[in-house]
């Protein structure tokens, strides 16, 4: 028998607080990413598992009136630090949101427009990158003959995974999936899952989604968040069959709170 | 428990749970039965445990399909659906004490005309007792959700052990007293070994109750009787 390799934690987030502008729509979120395992976030809309995916590539920095407190240590460090690189931040923190958003541009275009941003490549480098995202992202054989088409040709779920292929070309460590597949099919959903279920061998994923029966399939771990407090943290497994709280249980047995 | 937003939903574990209860209600019937007919030597209602037993088995399938649908229909998780999981299993265990029951009404119409020794029955009739006992708590804990009822009887089941150990004693002695109770006490043999069958369903009943409730499992080592010569021949 071999033993399971220790869990390394890629994310701690300690006592994270989060405000827009009065409302603090965070109270106090402590738990761990493990690297290379895919964590979960479900609970009711607006009990903050999507500010908590924001905060963790600090996109609130876009929003003046919006700040957080704790600590988000990636590999250690503290991204909440003002000394952040935030594009840095942005390149080993990757994110995917619940609508595909495309760029109007080629296929191509959509997974090398990202790579430039921070790196500088030769033209055959950069194709390879782009087949290898591609690839990653289950997508290569269904473009690979119109790679000069416009990426807002493709169909909902392909335009998903066009978009988890430009995240990761860039080759992030930590992967963010807001949704991902709530506005496709059953057959491109499970496409996505199948997905995540690849690229979690070599990221850390954290996925927020309203599909309890999805997060039982994708993750290893769930965290249940309910009016922006966590509930509870554990193995996905456990969360499912016997969760330890009464306000897990109601929840994803779709019960009265 | 909360109900849940889709009321349909309670439906179907209220239709499962009551199901349960009437397999419970027609084992523990068809087992008393069976042990009257063994004692008396009654065949006739030794018959009616026999015809008994179909409805026992429709009750099991019907469980089964419904709560299929239900996994199929609610994709059920957390309580709900080690609710559903136990429905199964449980049902399968009545079932079987079904089973078990047919038997031994079955070899009470066998022996019917050549028991020669009365007090031969007396450790069965025991060992019944117990079992019908256990089977009964179990059923109480399985409809009341009652943990520490269903581990109870989990540590009871090593007394029935036990009591069958000394029931094949006791059997083992008339044989070798007397050749002529070697068929008869042979079925008596069976006999006492499906009622302590009938105690292992209880327990296994009881450790599905454990899991509904806590979600926890019990250890796979059961306690056990002090052994003896059952242990010893097999």
């Amino acid at each position: 028998m071999t033993a399971e390799p220790a869990l390394v934690q890629k994310v701690t987030i300690r006592d994270l607080k989060f405000f827009y502008g009065d409302t603090q729509a965070l109270k106090a979120i402590s738990l761990p990413l493990y690297e290379h395992k895919v964590t979960a976030f479900i609970g009711p809309s607006g009990c903050g598992k999507s500010t908590l995916l924001r905060v963790l590539n600090r996109m609130y920095d876009l929003y003046p009136r919006q700040r957080a407190e704790g600590e988000v240590l990636l590999d250690g460090d503290d991204i909440l630090a003002p000394t952040t690189d935030i594009n840095l931040l942005r390149s080993r923190i990757g994110m995917v949101f619940q609508k595909p958003t495309p760029f109007p541009m080629s296929i191509y275009d959509n997974i090398a427009f990202g790579i430039k941003l921070y790196e500088r490549l030769t033209k055959s480098e950069l194709d390879q990158r782009v087949e290898g995202a591609l690839r990653s992202a289950a997508l290569w054989d269904e473009v690979k003959d119109k790679l000069k088409s416009s990426g807002l040709s493709l169909s909902g779920g392909q335009q998903q995974r066009l978009c988890i292929a430009r995240t990761v070309a860039i080759q992030p460590e930590v992967i963010l999936l807001d949704e991902p597949a709530s506005a496709l099919d059953p057959i491109s959903t499970a496409k996505i899952e199948e997905l995540i279920d690849e690229l979690s061998a070599h990221y850390t994923i954290a996925v927020v989604t309203h599909n309890m029966q999805q997060a039982a399939r994708v993750s290893d771990y769930t965290a249940f968040m309910y009016l922006g407090s966590l509930v509870e943290f554990g193995e996905t497994p456990k969360i499912f069959t016997a969760p330890q709280q009464k306000q897990t249980q109601d929840y994803i047995t779709g019960r009265f709170g | 428990m909360a109900e849940h937003i889709v009321r349909s939903f309670d439906n179907e574990l209220e239709v499962l749970g009551r199901s349960i209860a009437e397999m419970g209600g027609l084992a523990e019937k068809m087992l008393s039965d069976a042990m009257e007919a063994l004692s008396r030597l009654d065949t006739d209602l030794a018959q009616h445990v026999v015809a008994t037993d179909p409805r026992l088995d429709a009750l099991q399938r019907t469980i089964e399909e419904q709560a299929i649908l239900t996994i199929a229909r609610r994709q059920p998780m957390a309580v709900d659906l080690r609710e559903i999981v136990a429905a199964i299993r449980v049902s399968g265990d009545l079932e079987r004490v079904g089973d078990l029951a047919k038997n031994i009404a079955k070899r009470a119409m066998k022996i019917a005309g050549e028991v020669r020794m009365p007090r031969a029955l007396v450790g069965l009739r025991h060992m019944s007792d117990m079992a019908a006992l256990q089977l009964k708590d179990v059923l109480d804990a399985y409809a009341q959700r009652d943990e520490a009822r269903a581990r109870a009887v989990w540590l009871r089941d090593g007394d029935l052990d036990a009591l069958d150990d000394s029931v094949f004693r006791d059997l083992l002695t008339f044989m070798m007293e007397d050749p002529r109770n070697i068929s008869f006490c042979t079925h008596l043999l069976f006999c006492s070994k499906n009622i302590e069958r009938v105690g292992d369903h209880a327990t296994n009943i009881a450790e599905t109750v454990v899991y509904l409730v806590s979600g926890n499992t019990l250890p796979t080592d059961r306690p056990k009787g002090r052994g003896g010569l059952r242990g010893e021949i097999g």
